[in-house]
């Protein structure tokens, strides 16, 4: 991966330590980890393609409003999904920490490769599968359907994205229809 | 040495339905009566060749069913049978049966064994039927049982001379001494060369053989074995075969006429050799993969050496250009903006030529329509000629394959509806026999492809009533001929009062209409009462490419395909109109026509909401107008088609999108939908605003 | 290893033929029908020739009488592809020049026992 050096400037002191000691163990999945609204999150790294900063994109219309729009990579048309919208959490501004991880993800029509915005990139991690925790109902805002599992790293909680729940695309065609996300430019008339 | 026969399979389907289609096509040529002797021989040497891939290869229940339309073909090749409509009718039965039976082996599914030994036994019925012919297949029965009772002798005797011009046809008696002695392997044999005539040294030519030999084998070495090493040069040597019997057999199978016998030792050979090889190939066969007719694309060498010339112009450029930037100050910028010409013209050839790749004549769309038509007038009692023009002219692969259905549907359409009984045609005064009509040409970026017909045309009359039954117009509405011909297009359009077997039960031409239009394509009809009808279907040549408008809305970009943009004004607030409940409308010329605001489809944020202020680009879809407002015109521009739907989903009104000069992305908008959408929009604002 | 010339109007049988061949080390140079054999074998040397009969432009038979008149080809041995039902063909090849044939349906290792055979 040509960028992990980005991901490594987002990093943490403790948290660089704590993968440097760990050794990769039998039945250990590498997860990147990402920040959102100061939570951590995290994702398998062989579906990381690239992690790149924030650029503009292409807003596409009658789309759910966690759909930024679209970006070319190198050729090819990708879609780029605000985490934080996805997951109803207050919007920020994009600052030059903004990243896009581009990932592949697992649909019934073949591979996709998607971009999410997320607020800044952390680390990776060794996950063991007994490590994993069941999701808690959170009884909050965030969507636990996307969510396969809790595991710790550092004391702290990461919690693991399911990345083709998150994109699946029976659900952003049922959102896409519920949303209204040009409703305010609409009603000016 | 094994070798995977089954790498060969799907070229082997692939040539054998292209076989087919040369069958299929030739048969119809015989069927008018044109035959000649290359017809016939075309169609045979498709046979042959699907007999011998499928023996090749495995696949054996076509093998033995070809081998009869094989022989039933070369019959009818030596004149020895008469072309009969009755057999040309039972050959086109046995194609399609083929065309199912190796469809069904490449895909892995049951074949109808019921379906083929009905047309199997109908093929040898009629091949028993008064053939003068001798049957190779009884033939090779017999000689097997009579060559596989050969017995194995304790040795045999063989006088072998050669004519003087075996080595004029590559034999080598050497080889063959080679051979004979390699057969004996645990046996022995002796030979006696005999140089008896052998000319003098003076008048002896190298290149013609005249030594004979005796040979003596001992051992247990089967007569066929031996009369397989003579095969090829039975006819060009004296050859006698006699067997060193033991004690006191009968000498009675002995000395036998030479040329018979190899002759009858070789088609055994083969048969049991066909027959034991089969079986292990069939899994092989089974495992090749489905439906991979998309996936794949023939291009011809041409094409593909073009590409590669001009990619090697391409680097040469290249170089060029990396040359002059090692070391560039301004007096090189001449150079450099040649070097930049030369880069742009290079790039756009090798585009164009790569796009040619994908290119193929409409013929592979056109090519059932000999056999639909022939089927369908012998079916409904009509006599029908069919005229194909410009099945050379080339399309988009991915294009050809979609337009075929709608094609179809035309086609029938007019064969059912437009094409009148013999009678009926006779009486109005016409020529009894009907001619349809399939033409394809290029123009513009466009192809155009048409389906005529000499029939009764559209009824007008009937036509209205039905619409205005059907609600599609109002009841006093009055519309000029090209309006009522357009209506046939409609969604829910129908006059067929009886379902026939022949042009679909109950679809209507609008799906014609929305198949053609999600190509990018439009359908026009022409009609005259009386004189027959014209479908015309103009198609991008290219999915992959569009002569595109770029227009500004706010700060984002959209692309409107130029082929549906009129022209592009400027309101005048005189020429504006807002119809209550109905929206905006403007007048342009004597029409009234509705206005889109692109950002009430779309969202975003215009730099004016004031029609007067921006611009309306008039666009045409479907015969309807309407006037698209945006903010302003930016340049026009070819662009690649990129599809959103491979990483993410369909967007309506949007088509696709396509990267800009800059690396951005900008949305190519598809009419239809962008004007489906707007009706959309209307009907749920109306619905918010009263909620 | 030799140099084979093989001509069939049918790609997967020649893809098979080729294939074949080059597995057992021969170089292949290989030919649509017998124009494109004939254009390809002039100027060219080849040890054997393989062709299928039935081909459009110019058959099999046809294809051989031309090659044994070039003086390259006097003594070359020249295979015919053909099936059991075509025993006339068999005698038509052989008057033209051929050196044999091999029987169709025919498998691998019997097309490379055959091409040895004659290849010596």
């Amino acid at each position: 991966m040509t960028t992990t050096n980005m991901a490594t400037v987002q990093s943490t002191n403790t948290m660089s330590e704590t993968t440097d000691e760990k050794k990769i163990e039998g039945d250990a999945t590498q997860f990147l980890t990402f920040i959102l609204d100061d939570e951590a999150y995290g994702v398998e790294i062989l579906r990381v393609q690239e992690i790149k900063g924030w650029t503009p994109v292409t807003r596409i219309p009658n789309t759910p409003k966690y759909m930024q729009g679209v970006l070319n990579l190198r050729g090819t048309i990708v879609p780029i999904v605000d985490m934080r919208m996805r997951f109803d959490l207050q919007r920020v501004e994009y600052t030059p920490v903004t990243v896009i991880i581009v990932l592949s993800v697992k649909s019934e029509s073949g591979e996709r490769v998607i971009g999410l915005v997320v607020d800044s990139v952390s680390d990776v991690i060794d996950v063991n599968a007994k490590d994993i925790k069941a999701t808690p109902n959170f009884g909050t805002t965030l969507n636990t359907e996307f969510i396969n599992g809790l595991a710790t790293s550092a004391e702290n909680m990461v919690m693991l994205l399911d990345v083709d729940k998150l994109l699946s695309v029976d659900e952003m065609t049922a959102l896409a229809q519920i949303s209204d996300a040009n409703a305010d430019v609409r009603d000016e008339e | 040495m094994s070798i995977d026969m089954s790498q060969f399979l799907e070229t082997f389907y692939e040539e054998s339905f292209e076989g087919l289609e040369i069958m299929e096509t030739e048969l119809l040529a015989l069927d008018t009566g044109d035959a000649d002797s290359e017809t016939i021989n075309t169609i045979f040497r498709a046979a042959h060749s699907i007999k011998g891939g499928s023996g090749t290869f495995g696949l054996n229940a076509v093998a033995d069913f070809t081998h009869v339309m094989e022989t039933l073909l070369d019959e009818m090749r030596d004149g020895k049978r008469q072309i009969t409509q009755e057999a040309v009718n039972l050959l086109l039965t046995t194609v399609d049966v083929l065309r199912e039976m190796l469809t069904a082996l490449r895909e892995n599914t049951e074949l109808d064994h019921e379906r083929i030994k009905v047309t199997h036994d109908q093929l040898e019925a009629l091949l028993a039927s008064d053939s003068t012919a001798a049957k190779p297949v009884s033939q090779a029965d017999t000689m097997d049982t009579s060559s596989s009772t050969s017995p194995t002798a304790q040795g045999w005797k063989i006088s072998f001379h050669p004519h003087i011009d075996l080595l004029k046809t590559g034999n080598d008696p050497v080889r063959i001494l080679r051979e004979l002695s390699e057969l004996s392997e645990l046996g022995e044999i002796e030979s006696t060369m005999d140089a008896s005539s052998l000319p003098d040294f003076e008048n002896l030519d190298p290149e013609e053989c005249h030594l004979g030999w005796d040979i003596e084998l001992k051992g247990e070495v089967k007569r066929e074995d031996i009369d397989e090493v003579f095969a090829w040069v039975e006819d060009e040597c004296d050859l006698t075969i006699t067997a060193i019997k033991t004690v006191t057999e009968k000498v009675a199978p002995a000395k036998e006429e030479i040329s018979s016998a190899t002759e009858q030792s070789t088609v055994t050979n083969s048969a049991t050799k066909a027959s034991g090889e089969a079986p292990k190939a069939t899994p092989a066969a089974a495992k090749a993969k489905t439906s991979s007719e998309s996936a794949s694309i023939r291009v011809g060498i041409d094409k593909v050496d073009s590409v590669i010339n001009l990619v090697g112009e391409l680097v040469i450029t290249q170089s060029m250009l990396s040359t002059l930037g090692e070391d560039f100050d301004m007096s090189k910028v001449n150079s450099l903006i040649q070097g930049m010409e030369q880069l742009e013209l290079n790039t756009r050839e090798l585009q164009e030529q790569v796009m040619r790749m994908r290119m193929m004549p409409i013929n592979f769309a056109f090519q059932r329509f000999p056999r639909l038509v022939h089927d369908m007038s012998q079916k409904m009692g009509k006599n029908i000629e069919l005229k194909m023009t410009g099945e050379q002219t080339e399309l988009d692969k991915t294009v050809m394959e979609k337009i075929g259905d709608p094609l179809v549907h035309l086609v029938r359409n007019s064969l059912d509806h437009g094409i009148e009984m013999p009678e009926q045609r006779k009486a109005a005064g016409k020529p009894v026999t009907a001619t349809l009509g399939l033409n394809a040409y290029h123009q513009g970026g466009n192809i155009v492809i048409e389906v005529t017909d000499d029939g009764a045309g559209l009824n007008e009359a009937r036509v209205l009533a039905k619409a205005i039954e059907q609600g599609l117009v109002s009841p006093d509405a009055e519309l000029e001929s090209a309006k009522i011909h357009e209506l046939i297009l409609l969604p829910g359009f129908s006059t067929a009062e009886t379902i026939t077997d022949v042009s679909g039960r109950g679809v209507g031409m609008d799906v014609v209409v929305k198949n053609i239009r999600s190509l990018g394509g439009t359908l026009e009809v022409w009609s005259k009462q009386g004189e027959g009808s014209k479908f015309t279907i103009r198609l991008p040549l290219t999915l992959a490419i569009l002569d595109g408008q770029t227009v500004a809305v706010g700060d984002e970009d959209y692309i409107i395909p130029l082929i549906s943009i009129i022209e592009s004004i400027q309101l005048k607030p005189e020429m504006l109109n807002v119809v209550v409940g109905k929206g905006e409308t403007f007048k342009l010329r004597d029409e009234h026509l509705p206005i889109i605001r692109l950002h009430n489809v779309f969202g975003g944020h215009p730099r004016t909401t004031d029609l007067t202020q921006g611009l309306l680009v008039v666009v045409e879809t479907d015969g309807r107008k309407i006037g698209l407002f945006v903010d302003e015109l930016k340049g026009q521009q070819q662009v690649v088609i990129k599809s959103l739907e491979v990483n993410y989903k369909r967007i309506e009104g949007i088509s696709g999108a396509t990267i800009l000069g800059d690396g951005s992305v900008a949305l190519i908008i598809d009419i239809p939908g962008l004007i489906s959408l707007s009706n959309q929009e209307k009907a749920t604002s109306k619905y918010k605003k009263s909620a | 290893m030799a140099n084979i010339l093989a001509v069939d109007d049918s790609a997967s049988m020649r893809q098979m033929v080729s294939f074949t061949l080059k597995g057992a080390g021969h170089t292949v140079v290989e030919a649509v029908d017998g124009v494109d054999a004939l254009a390809k074998a002039k100027g060219a040397k080849f040890d054997l020739v393989i062709s299928d009969v039935n081909m459009p432009n110019m058959d099999g038979i046809a294809l051989i009488r031309e090659l044994r008149a070039l003086p390259d080809f006097k003594f070359t041995p020249m295979l015919m592809l053909t099936t059991e039902s075509t025993t006339e063909k068999k005698q038509e090849g052989k008057a033209a020049g051929a050196t044999g044939w091999i029987v169709k349906p025919f498998n691998p290792d019997q097309l490379l026992a055959t091409a040895n055979k004659v290849l010596g």
